[in-house]
């Protein structure tokens, strides 16, 4: 079960607490009638699908309700990050840079 | 009979006896012993059968890696549990164990022929031999190789046992009580943390109970272990024994089976037989050790087969000699300690055959000194011996020539290829391992959680390597905590380092296809099966292990996996790291489905949600159905009436007069707030500015795929306030919906969602009495039809309670909604019932109340719709506010695919003979004569027997089923097809004239 760092109540709790959101950073665009059908069809369905980083939602649902923004590894399930719905998107470079340094290893 | 047992030696108890019964037969053994350690004293080798072969089979090890003494244990009633290692069993009396996989007995097994047939049952013999012809497969080959493969049988009774489960948190968890586990204990705990110290055996310290010859700082080493225990017991240690690390999980999280009571006579009433214990643990030590692997030639498998360090167990720890007449072959030093030990407890060591041309000369000295036969540089060829080994065929290896056989009688044949490091819970961390040439082994590498590895598991051997190596890790665990920690030494006298060699398959001058040389025992896999796999084409060894199933038995290979990595390695002409190793996977060992799910069975098993009328509904008889995690009433029969005849009486009241039903499980959600408006508009297809306060609508809710979601009525309280309420099921996941949509898409909106689900206790009135029935109850409200139409909302107190009141009708009826605080829901529903009796007031279940809606054609969201349907496929196009600049779903209605011909929608069926009714779920065709396969159409999404209609109704989803009206369609059933007529959805009042009374 992996620990879950909710951003909003500061606390890094177990995974019981949490739902899965699905990938992050995809507004619903403004004016949907404005989309053609294959933008409304990519925003609806295509994700990236990632092997390695993936910027995801996750709510904390049975804690404050808040939904919010992770960083987590798909390869080896591993948070690098977690951050509030508003916050901008974290640059990944500086991310696997920090991650590397706290990575334990021999 | 002979008694193998070693006076005064051991750890067992030799004034204690034991007696319990193995198939039928009563053996005694000693309080510490194990089933096979107490059989073996009698003299009982064989003690099950193989899987595939059914070859006699005896214990090869003393511990949980044991592949082939698997038994059935039974503790009483209902307490049987298959597939037990009887190398892990701790005797009591009155224990009964049987061995499996026989027939009609262990001695005398027919089964066994397969073992004769042994060629036709090689690597893949799955797919090669059951494939012709097909139709025999699921007659003949499937029941055949079932009846003749496998272990033991499932328990045929309910399991009566209770199992546990907790948490704990600790600094440092170490795994393995041995030497190396002991000094981490020790350095981590006097440093000041928490340290929780675990081990599967019945007892702590590992290999040190097998060596009691070893010294450390000038204690024997059982007097150190001992008074070592007392010392971290003083540190406060935690230390479990009995209790196995199941699996190695994210973030340090390890999973504990904490056995309580199958070692005990009378474990205590009510205790749990287990304990699943879920640690966090801030640094975790790895100190499992190493496991012993056999060598792999012709017939070593043969009862009386044994790893040599697990003879040295049985004599050490159990005071057992395996054997009187031993023969060991080896090709690492540490057996060559075996066969001292025994040679000085009695067993007559006939040679130490050594694979190794010079073996350690100080061992050398040892053997002559004792008089024992050493040959080296030797290979074994074959054993002989039915039930019991009764020869050991060796010969000589020069230039790698194999030169002629001698064969040396036995009762016992001790064989050792060396260690593999225990990496098991390392592996599941995705730790990777590094080949190591010099040990032939593979060792740990890049560590992926806070996780230290000591000792034998890193590939240390001896016992004073592992101590100190220990004390290190655990001085590291600390250092990692911020505690300052030294790692003390000891020094160790009589200890038994050694090393060795690897090896495929050991030469022979035989014909190498006709060796029955086994390497995975448990699942019956040669060395034969691996070439042959390798020469078919399998080149990953993941394919070699699936192909002839090697390490997929429930050891996952624990002794197999080196040997078959090894002869895999070979045939593919391969260095051993190029090859790999296959994945392990938790559980360690097998555990218990009763530990996993722990508190979870019975009506425990979930959480059932009850309403406040509940109780009332129980104690008059009702019948219920799940519903989501909710308990409803179903239907209430009267007078011994079944379903159909109580459903049916339901509906015909409920028209005729008045009906009451529970409806307090609609999900209810409160939307408050300036934009509350503003969000119901962006959320639901309708339109809800002009909607006034004091009117409801009903709502239907899209996901932005355009598909149906879930729906209800709301109604406005005010103009900032909605009441919404959802289905039943689909309360939690609408309130998400919004939540996500008012969270992330639109923070800007000043609005807020509460869930009031529970809040609220609804009961539901519906007939032509039923504003007759409430009129009296309600004060301060005019609810004449004038004052307070159809898809009315009001606030007002109702019988006392302050309640809101709905005029809203799911059956085609007058009906109203009365919602009061959930505590007063039951006081409320009496006296409703008690001045209903006037009107002949009957209440009504889930049942009547999906009829009732159905004969109107209301639909059920999840059951008339799922998740692939439009609002214009199920028919309610009317319920979408198309001058909406925008709601969730808006766009996705105008995409090709959701507007193209041949969607399937939502229609009524007729069966034509006006009596037959259908099956919900049943597929519906256009011709009943195509050939199968035939072309599905649709599908029947509700159906029931309607007394309003006078003939049983339907609903389905049928490819362009709205321009199908008066079609034929025929419903294929096993017995016979029904013919069926599209019609419209509403078969009862399509005017409505009955609501407006």
């Amino acid at each position: 079960m992996l620990l879950v760092h909710c951003p909003y109540c500061d606390e890094t709790l177990p995974e019981l607490e949490f739902t899965y959101g699905g990938e992050a950073h995809i507004a619903r665009p403004e004016n949907p009638a404005d989309k053609t059908d294959d933008e409304w069809r990519d925003f609806l369905f295509i994700r990236t699908n990632v092997k390695g980083p993936h910027f995801e939602r996750w709510r904390h649902a049975h804690g404050c309700g808040r939904f919010f923004n992770a960083v987590r590894d798909t390869v080896s399930d591993r948070f690098l990050t977690t951050y509030k719905a508003d916050a901008p998107r974290p640059d990944l470079a500086v991310l696997l840079a920090d991650a590397s340094m706290k990575e334990p290893s021999k | 009979m002979t008694t193998f047992r070693v006076p005064g030696r051991g750890r067992v108890l030799h004034n204690r006896p034991v007696s319990f019964t193995f198939d039928g037969m009563t053996y005694q053994g000693l309080e510490g012993d194990t089933v096979a350690s107490a059989l073996i004293a009698n003299g009982v080798q064989l003690m099950g059968r193989s899987f595939k072969y059914h070859r006699p089979r005896g214990p090869m090890a003393a511990g949980s890696e044991e592949p082939n003494a698997l038994i059935g244990t039974r503790r009483g009633k209902g307490r049987f549990e298959p597939n037990t290692r009887a190398t892990v069993q701790e005797i009591w009396n009155g224990l009964e164990t049987n061995s499996q996989n026989k027939y009609p007995s262990l001695k005398f097994d027919v089964g066994a022929i397969n073992d004769r047939a042994y060629m036709l049952f090689s690597a893949g013999f799955y797919y090669k031999t059951f494939m012709w012809p097909r139709s025999f497969w699921d007659k003949y080959y499937e029941p055949f190789i079932r009846a003749a493969a496998g272990l033991g049988v499932s328990p045929s009774e309910p399991d009566p046992d209770n199992y546990a489960s907790r948490y704990l948190h600790t600094d440092v968890l170490i795994i393995g009580a041995g030497p190396a586990g002991l000094a981490s204990a020790r350095a981590a705990a006097t440093a000041g943390l928490r340290v929780t110290l675990v081990d599967e055996n019945s007892e702590p310290g590992g290999t040190l109970l097998s060596e009691p010859q070893a010294q450390i700082d000038g204690k024997p080493a059982w007097d150190w272990l001992s008074a070592e225990l007392d010392a971290l017991t003083d540190l406060g240690v935690r230390i479990m024994t009995r209790t196995t690390a199941i699996g190695y999980y994210h973030q340090n999280m390890i999973a504990l089976c904490q056995k309580l009571a199958d070692h005990q006579e009378k474990p205590a009433e009510g205790a749990p037989r287990e304990r699943m214990w879920r640690v966090r643990a801030k640094q975790v030590i790895l100190a499992q050790g190493a496991l012993e692997k056999p060598l792999v030639f012709d017939g070593n498998d043969r009862p009386g087969v044994m790893l040599a360090g697990s003879a040295q167990t049985y004599l050490n720890r159990y005071g057992v000699r395996v054997g009187n007449k031993a023969v060991i072959v080896t090709s690492h030093d540490s057996a060559w300690y075996a066969a001292f030990d025994l040679a000085s407890a009695g067993t007559q060591i006939e040679a130490i055959v050594d694979t190794r041309p010079t073996p350690n000369a100080d061992l050398i000295k040892e053997a002559a000194a004792r008089g024992i036969t050493v040959l080296p540089g030797h290979t074994a060829t074959g054993t002989s011996g039915r039930l019991r080994i009764k020869s050991v065929r060796v010969n000589k290896v020069e230039n790698g020539k194999v030169l002629t056989a001698r064969n040396i009688s036995c009762d016992s044949l001790l064989i050792c290829g060396g260690w593999t490091p225990t990496l098991h819970l390392f592996s599941h961390t995705k730790g990777s391992l590094k080949w190591d040439d010099e040990s032939q082994t593979f060792l740990p590498d890049r560590i992926t959680e806070e996780c230290q590895i000591a000792g034998a598991g890193r590939g240390l051997w001896g016992i004073a390597s592992a101590l100190n190596d220990g004390a290190v890790m655990g001085a590291a665990a600390a250092t990692a905590l911020g505690k300052s920690a030294t790692a003390q030494t000891v020094t160790v006298t009589d200890d038994r380092p050694g090393t060795g060699e690897s090896h495929t398959e050991l030469p022979t001058d035989l014909d190498p296809g006709k060796a029955r040389a086994f390497v995975d025992y448990q699942n019956d896999v040669t060395a034969k099966d691996l070439r042959l796999a390798v020469r078919e084409g399998m080149r990953s060894i993941e394919h070699v292990k699936r192909y002839t199933t090697n390490g997929m038995a429930t050891d996952q290979g624990k002794m197999s996996n080196i040997n078959g990595l090894n002869i895999a390695a070979d045939a593919l002409g391969k260095k051993q790291p190029e090859v790999g190793l296959t994945t392990f996977r938790p559980p360690y060992t097998p555990t218990s489905f009763g530990a996993f799910a722990g508190y979870h069975k019975g009506e425990h098993f979930e959480v059932t949600r009850k309403t406040p009328i509940d109780s009332w509904a129980e104690e008059n008889g009702a019948v219920f159905e799940p519903v989501s995690l909710w308990r409803r009433a179903w239907y209430f029969p009267k007078d011994g009436e079944d379903m159909d005849a109580a459903v049916r009486r339901e509906c015909r009241e409920t028209r005729k007069s008045l009906g009451m039903f529970d409806a307090s499980t609609l999900g209810k959600i409160e939307v408050v707030g300036p934009d509350a408006v503003e969000f119901m508009n962006r959320m639901y297809t309708n339109p809800w500015t002009k909607l006034a306060p004091g009117r409801t609508r009903y709502g239907l809710l899209l996901g932005d795929d355009g598909f149906i979601r879930d729906d209800g009525v709301i109604g406005r309280l005010s103009d900032d306030r909605f009441h919404i309420t959802t289905t039943t099921g689909g309360a939690a996941r609408v309130l998400n919906m919004m939540e996500d949509y008012l969270q992330t898409e639109w923070p800007d909106l000043k609005v807020w969602l509460t869930s009031t689900t529970e809040q609220w206790s609804t009961i539901a009135l519906n007939g032509p009495n039923a504003r007759n029935l409430i009129e009296p109850f309600v004060e301060g409200l005019d609810i004449s039809d004038a004052a307070f139409p159809h898809m009315s909302i009001a606030e007002c107190t109702f019988a006392g309670f302050p309640a809101r009141l709905f005029r809203v009708s799911f059956t085609g009826e007058l009906g109203f909604e009365i919602n009061v605080p959930a505590r007063h829901g039951r006081a409320l529903w009496e006296k409703l019932f008690d001045a209903g009796q006037k009107y002949d007031i009957c209440t009504y279940g889930t049942e009547t109340m999906h009829v009732l809606r159905a004969e109107k054609g209301f639909i059920i969201v999840g059951q008339d719709t799922d998740g692939t349907v439009t609002p214009y496929d199920a028919g309610a196009g009317w319920a979408i506010g198309k001058n909406k600049p925008d709601f969730v779903g808006m766009r996705a209605l105008n995409r090709p695919d959701l507007t193209a011909e041949g969607r399937k929608q939502l229609v009524g069926l007729l069966t034509e003979d006006g009596t037959s009714k259908l099956e919900e779920g049943a597929q519906i065709v256009l011709d009943p004569n195509q050939p199968i396969p035939m072309k599905m159409v649709g599908h029947v999404t509700s159906s029931y027997h309607s007394d309003a209609a006078g003939r049983p109704i339907a609903l389905a989803l049928v490819e362009g089923g709205h321009g199908k009206t008066g079609d034929t369609v025929y419903i294929p059933m096993p017995d016979r097809t029904i013919k069926a007529t599209i019609t419209g959805t509403t078969f009862y009042d399509p005017e409505g004239a009955r609501l407006k009374l």
